[in-house]
Order: C-alpha cells, then structure tokens, then sequence
C-alpha cells in the first residue's frame, strides 16, 4: 500500500509538470482520473513493488549522478580525442568483470552505466558476469579498478 | 544577453561532439568499436544541446521536460545499445581486439 501511495504521488508530480496546469479545475480533475487508472491498472497487474517503484534508490542516486556525469565528460572528452587524432591510437580489447549488485536493478544500473561511459560498452550479461568492449586500455582499466562496481553497489543501499 | 550566449556555447559545443560522434562513426574499424563513435553523439553531444536549451527556456515548466527528455535519453540510449551491441554478439559477430583477457574486478 506505501507503493501505491508512492505511486499516486510520482504519477501526480509527473502530470502536474508536465502539464502546467494548477488552476484548470477540470483538466486537473481528468489528471486525477488517469493517475486513478493507472495505479488501478498497475496494481491489477502486480508491478507495484520494489522493482517497478525502487523507493531506496534515489538517495543514493542523488550522490552517485554528480559523479557519473564527470566520468562521462571525461571519457568522453578522451574518446572524442583519439577519434580526431591521425594515428587513431586506439586498442579494443574484451574484458569480463563481476557485477558485485545484489539485485536486478543495480546490475541494470553499472552495466547501463558502463555503457553511457564512451570508451566502454556493455556487450553481454550473464549471471552476475558482465563482458565489456573496451576502445583503449584506459578505459578497460578504468572498469578494472571496479571504483563503479563499488559506487553502484553503493546506490543499491544495505551493502 | 549572457544567458543567451551560454546557451550558444553549450549547444555549440554539443554539435561539435555530435560531429565527433559521427567521425568516429566513420574512422573506427569495426562495429564494435563504432558504437563507442554514437556513443559519444548520445551522451555529451545531447546532453550539451538540451542543457544548452535550458538556459534559454523561459518558463520553468520547459526547464522540468528537458530534464525529463535528458533524462530519457541517458536511460533508454545505453539500453538500446547494448540490445544493438547484444545482437550483433548473438548472431556471432565477433569483436576485432588486440588481446582478449579474463579478469575479476577488485571488489
């Protein structure tokens, strides 16, 4: 029941924001009326639960964005370097590392993540196993020294 | 005035990355090493040109939907690449690499 009322209240923010409207009696009453069906529809379909409203997550998320959006500058900036340099010093290798998340969706955020980094890319999971295309050596080391294995996990809470 | 022209700077720089991306795109080898190319295009070319955006939206309601989009953007983009980076695996395209290594992450 505190994740249908979660619930309600993301779904209203969403509309109200979106939308722009706060004084229009009647379109905010339809608002109501669609955040009513949808958390109608969801609950018949039982996806209001921890994995379809993470509760715990954006606490940590709040600390681990700030610094997902530097490394992603950064790697960026490098990537954009060495595409424009002549001799195009790259050197793609596989590497496979663990994801040490608990669960689903702190594995889908570090492999997610690993992704939105330019230089590294998510290429298959399995398990708790993630294999990963890496443009340079640096960037293979950058996932190798598992800094973001760590501050994910992080996000994840109780670990 | 000085909004507008770090608006400019931010959507200019933003194009110049999608630019890049779309070099790489070009100069890299192989597939795989291609998507490193977009990658660049979907994350700081887009994100520069909407935080670019931003500065200039006059309502604050405009501001809360390209955070949204940017938002979006930065979820579903890596998800579609790893479905594009998957399938290209699945249906045995195999990487072009220097060296392949086995390794556990420290923690």
């Amino acid at each position: 029941m505190t994740y249908a009322a979660g619930l309600v209240a993301i779904l209203a923010a969403v509309w109200l924001l979106l939308s722009g409207y706060f004084d229009k009696p009647l379109l905010l009453g339809l608002g109501a009326v669609s955040v009513a069906l949808v958390v109608f529809i969801s609950l018949r379909m039982r996806i209001v639960d921890d994995e379809g409203l993470p509760v715990q997550l954006p606490a940590g998320l709040v600390r681990y964005l700030p610094w997902l959006v530097v490394e992603i500058v950064k790697a960026n900036v490098d990537v954009a370097l060495r595409i424009l340099r002549p001799s195009l010093p790259i050197r793609p290798r596989v590497i496979r590392v663990r994801a040490g998340q608990r669960t689903d969706v702190g594995r889908v955020i570090y492999a997610n993540s690993i992704t939105l980094t330019p230089g590294t890319v998510t290429i298959d999971t399995e398990g708790d196993h993630i294999t990963i295309h890496a443009l340079t050596e640096e960037a293979a080391a950058g996932v190798l020294s598992g800094e973001m294995d760590r501050r994910v996990t992080r996000v994840e809470g109780r670990g | 005035m000085i909004l507008e022209i770090v608006s400019s700077v931010f959507v200019i720089a933003g194009a110049i990355f999608a630019v890049i991306g779309g070099i790489g795109i070009v100069r890299l080898p192989d597939f795989f090493s291609r998507i490193h190319g977009a990658g660049i295009t979907d994350t700081l070319g887009a994100g520069l040109i909407l935080t670019g955006l931003m500065f200039l939206s006059a309502e604050w309601t405009v501001t809360v939907k390209l955070v949204a989009i940017l938002a979006l953007l930065w979820i579903t983009s890596p998800t579609a690449t790893h479905a594009l980076a998957n399938a290209a695996l699945e249906t045995g395209l195999r990487p072009g690499v220097d060296e392949t290594e086995e390794a556990t992450s420290s923690s």
